[in-house]
């Protein structure tokens, strides 16, 4: 059994399902091709399959690339390719095409992606910082983070505080999401809510990790 | 020999002109380049949705004293209720169309938002048009008694059949749409 799919962020929209209306993110996923099968009782010591989606212009491939899909799967080189992971137990060859079929009978999924990219970013918009008071006397100190630690003990900034810098522009998960429709005649898929990542933006679609 | 002034002023108006013309296409060409990878997105989007739209969609305006009806479950039983008032407001395209109706209740205002591709909503039917001149009517929010009656519109007959025949069809639509819920039923 393969455990997710490559796609593709179409955007946002709403569709209407027993009577309600779900604002849903449409994600055209698939076909996706096997490039490489990785197999525990092999050279890679693990299971997996790695995925190809939409084809790359050989224009704008390193060579290393166009061989890499050519020798296994016997390819084009593709332009979004990720490992899945893969029980091991069906029979799969590279070359081999993945559709959306692997997510029909399932009904929640993770989705992966790229955030949009917001710059280096202050504690209030990047951590929800509450800022300093405006009023009483208070004066450039509206967005501040305030104290980032006492004084002679430990002498220093503890580890992981929380302070400003870049955010977004980095891999993001959103869990445990509901699948609304599969069109398999047109390889989209409609899942309820938002997905990380800006509109033409590749998304990786995990069978849910919690909900299973 | 230097050209006469007149003419000189001609050709350079001639010249200015189909420069502008020049940046202009080019401008155009820039949008079409750089917006056809939204564009081609954006149809795929809408192909999609499409599926969750009504083909017969009735037709009304802003302004216009409509009846809304909708279906509604009670345990096991539909029926269809009506909520008449006047459009003040249509927003979005496509899928996600909506307006709203308002109207006096015992001297309270109500209002109700539809998005118009429910499948709650069985059909619109217009009663009266209104004689308006903005494209949102809430200005009738801040009105009591006769302040909130709009001027009615002079209807030719056949603008009102065309209307009457596209609630019809919609109406038509949900029924068609309706049948094979109430055969599992039995």
């Amino acid at each position: 059994m393969i455990s997710g799919l490559l796609g593709k962020k179409l955007g946002m929209t709403q569709i209407f399902k027993d009577g309600k209306c779900y604002a849903v993110t449409v994600v055209a996923a698939g076909p996706c091709k096997v490039l490489q099968v990785k197999k525990s009782d092999g050279k890679d010591g693990y299971n997996a399959i790695q995925l190809g989606f939409e084809d790359k212009k050989v224009k704008s491939c390193a060579k290393s690339e166009i061989g890499h899909a050519k020798k296994h799967a016997d390819s084009a080189p593709k332009s979004f390719v990720r490992e899945v992971d893969w029980d091991g137990k069906d029979d799969i060859k590279a070359g081999q095409e993945i559709t959306l079929s692997v997510l029909e009978k399932v009904k929640y999924i993770d989705v992966i992606g790229t955030k949009k990219g917001k710059g280096f970013q202050g504690v209030v918009k990047r951590h929800n910082f509450k800022g300093g008071p405006t009023t009483h006397g208070q004066s450039d100190r509206l967005r501040a983070p305030g104290s980032i630690g006492a004084s002679s003990y430990p002498s220093r900034v503890h580890k992981g505080m929380r302070m400003p810098g870049q955010m977004g522009n980095c891999r993001g998960t959103v869990r445990n999401l509901e699948i609304l429709d599969i069109d398999l005649g047109q390889n989209i898929i409609a899942i309820n809510g938002s997905v990380p990542g800006a509109q033409n933006g590749y998304v990786i679609l995990r069978k849910s990790v919690i909900n299973k | 020999m230097q050209v006469p002034e007149p003419e000189r002023d001609f050709v350079k108006l001639e010249c200015n002109f189909l420069f502008i013309q020049l940046i202009l296409s080019f401008t155009q060409y820039c949008d079409l380049v750089q917006g056809q990878g939204d564009l081609l997105m954006n149809l795929k989007l809408d192909a999609y949705a499409q599926k969750y739209m009504k083909k017969n969609i009735p037709h009304f305006e802003i302004g216009d004293n409509v009846d809304v009806i909708l279906k509604i479950v009670e345990g096991d039983k539909e029926r269809k209720q009506t909520f008449n008032g006047t459009v003040i407001a249509i927003s979005g395209s496509g899928i996600n169309y909506m307006f709203t109706v308002r109207r006096i209740v015992g001297g309270e205002g109500v209002e109700r938002t539809f998005p118009i591709h429910s499948p709650k909503l069985v059909t619109v039917r217009v009663r009266k048009r209104g004689k308006i001149r903005r494209a949102k009517l809430y200005y009738l929010r801040d009105r009591v008694g006769k302040g909130t009656k709009l001027k009615e519109k002079i209807w030719l007959a056949q603008d009102a059949r065309v209307s009457a025949e596209l609630s019809e069809a919609a109406a038509k639509e949900f029924d068609s749409k309706a049948e094979p819920k109430a055969e599992t039923k039995k």
